[in-house]
């Protein structure tokens, strides 16, 4: 394989203006398929969730999925779209052994949404919008595996094994018009425009929307141009980036090799390229002209789809606060600053920390315990924060045993480890293992005297007006108490034993 | 005169995936320009104000809801396959990716 000569990503961007354009598939988490009532479900035993439907086997009717139709206008509806009052289903016929029909059910001249745009906010608060062309409905195809030859790779392979569990899975396809003006942000944006996509599925329920198992699928497109000129240049599409790093990745990884091609004075050859995310590069796949003969015509066995303003409305006020939106509105209800703001989204904790905040714990208590305890937990067993099995219940009620001084914050961590291992809740654990705090202040007393007759010097100072000495004191009560005081209470008591003003 | 040639017909074969011989190439091209001529007549009868057929059934909107219904066991899904193994469809290898 020829390793592509490729230029600075700097020197591209100085001579070149990249267009870019995207095409993302959504699978739609719709308990049934598209066209079948087969179950859609991931990872399944291989052909255990196909009927004749999706078999393509001869003489089936398919009959379309009325939620997948209406999981397609919310997408649409979030899109700022507008949705078809008519549109139709076609067939795009090819010969390949994912879909056994030989033709995929899909849309063509008439998408269910059209027309749209949604703003996307780098993180320096920079808003490129970002026009929609389309949103269509079609149907995922089956998962190929490559025996023989290099492992799993199509090249030399022997034979191929063929799973139809995801043929006939309802895919919702989003088309960008071309992206200019993005610069040298183009990268940056590409990954952000694929983040804002799966954010916006998952938030709509339409789709579980986890790029690892393939439920939002990005093909790039990137064409290059001098600057000042109108036309666009020829465009490669790369398929099937399924990362966002990689969508960043593979984004400039095409920009860097077109301005080299471009420079050698050779023309871009319109093809699709593979992303290789060992290499972070790319390979040539097929040459692709823009008239693929697919042979589209309208699919015989489907009737048109027809919505009515009254079903479209119906649907809009179902629509959750838009992601963007409710991200802005939370960082401000909870005065976070940006940075504390992104961790949290980046850890996946802005639910857990809304419900925490919405049971009664303070946003700054809510952030402490998730981005803390919970977080260096879940790091240590290798899951989400929010799978770990905290609840925002549990840190609401460690906070309030806190706030009661039943305990303190080295008891409530014992008391999390106690709740992780199913011992009950916050203060069934307390009660358990004996974790509240020694409220007796004749007990603590007893320490007291006892720390302070070990360390007379100390005791001296503090008579002597040196109060910031107490902390010797207090860290010896709290031994002897092994961490069950209430610190606050020991320095009281001990100033007061040596007759000294807190 | 016809808008289908004999070039046009040894494309459409190929994309369909029929192998066609000159013989047949030279015959089907011929019969298909009579058709196509037959269709046209169709289209000069349809004004402009006759949207495009899309299905010649007046339904609209034939949908189900979304409820788990018939599902085949995996003997049954690979019955009719020529080949299987591991419980999967077994096809030959094909290098030209869709």
């Amino acid at each position: 394989m020829s390793v592509d000569t490729i230029l600075s990503f700097e020197e591209a961007m100085e001579k070149y203006d990249p267009v870019l354009g995207f095409e993302v598939h959504v699978e739609l988490n719709t308990k049934t398929k598209m066209f079948s009532s087969a179950p859609n479900v991931f990872g399944d035993e291989p052909n255990s969730n196909v009927n004749e439907v999706c078999l393509g086997l001869p003489g089936v009717l398919p009959v379309v999925n009325k939620k997948a139709v209406e999981s397609s206008i919310l997408i649409g509806l979030a899109l700022n779209c507008k949705i078809a009052e008519h549109c139709t289903f076609a067939r795009k016929q090819y010969f390949y052994p994912d879909t056994p029909k030989n033709f995929q059910t899909s849309q063509y001249e008439d998408p269910i949404c059209y027309d749209g745009w949604i703003d996307i906010e780098l993180e320096d608060g920079t808003v490129f919008r970002v026009e929609i062309e389309r949103a269509h409905m079609e149907e995922d195809a089956g998962k190929l595996t490559h025996m023989g030859g290099a492992t799993g790779r199509i090249q030399g392979a022997d034979f191929s094994l063929v799973d139809y569990n995801r043929s006939g899975v309802p895919l919702v396809e989003i088309v960008t018009k071309p992206i200019e003006g993005a610069g040298s942000r183009a990268p940056e944006l590409a990954k952000a425009y694929v983040a804002a996509i799966r954010e916006i599925v998952k938030n709509l329920g339409v789709s579980d929307a986890k790029m690892e198992r393939g439920n939002v699928r990005c093909d790039a497109n990137v064409s290059l141009r001098p600057y000042g000129q109108e036309k666009f240049g020829t465009r490669t599409e790369t398929k099937n980036v399924n990362s966002l790093r990689a969508v960043e990745n593979a984004v400039k990884f095409e920009i860097q090799r077109h301005a080299a091609v471009l420079d050698s004075g050779v023309l871009i050859t319109q093809e699709t390229r593979h992303w290789h995310e060992d290499t972070k590069s790319t390979t040539s796949g097929r040459p692709k002209s823009d008239a693929d003969d697919y042979r589209y015509f309208p699919e015989p066995d489907l009737v048109p789809i027809v919505t009515s303003a009254a079903w479209v409305e119906e649907l809009r006020a179902t629509l959750p606060e838009p992601p963007a939106e409710r991200r802005k509105r939370l960082q401000a209800d909870w005065g976070y600053s940006d940075l504390e703001f992104r961790d949290v989204v980046n850890a996946g904790l802005m639910d857990q920390i809304e419900e925490t905040v919405a049971a009664g714990a303070t946003a700054a208590a809510a952030r402490k315990w998730w981005m803390g305890e919970i977080a260096r937990r879940a790091k240590l067993a290798d899951v989400d924060p929010a799978e770990l099995g905290v609840t925002p219940a549990v840190v609401v009620e460690i906070e309030k045993l806190i706030a009661a001084g039943s305990i303190n914050d080295k008891l409530a961590r014992k008391v999390l480890d106690g709740v992780l291992e199913g011992e009950g809740t916050p203060a069934e654990v307390v009660a358990k293992r004996g974790l509240a705090v020694v409220s007796d202040d004749g007990a603590l007393q007893t320490a007291i005297d006892e720390a302070l007759a070990a360390q007379p010097d100390v005791a001296d100072k503090i008579r002597g007006g040196k109060v910031q000495a107490v902390g010797a004191i207090v860290g010896g009560v709290m031994k002897v108490t092994r961490g069950q005081a209430d610190a606050a209470r020991v320095r009281e008591l001990i100033l007061k034993t040596l007759g000294v003003e807190g | 005169m016809a808008a289908i040639n004999r070039d046009d017909v040894a494309h459409l074969a190929q994309l369909a995936h029929i192998e066609m011989n000159d013989e047949e190439l030279d015959r089907m091209a011929t019969e298909l320009a009579v058709i196509v001529d037959s269709v046209k007549s169709v289209s000069e009868a349809a004004g402009a104000d006759v949207p495009a057929t899309s299905h010649p059934i007046p339904l609209t909107n034939v949908m189900r809801e979304d409820v788990v219904g018939h599902v085949l066991t995996v003997e049954e899904a690979l019955s009719g396959a020529p080949d299987a193994a591991d419980g999967r469809f077994k096809v030959p290898a094909i290098l030209e990716e869709s």
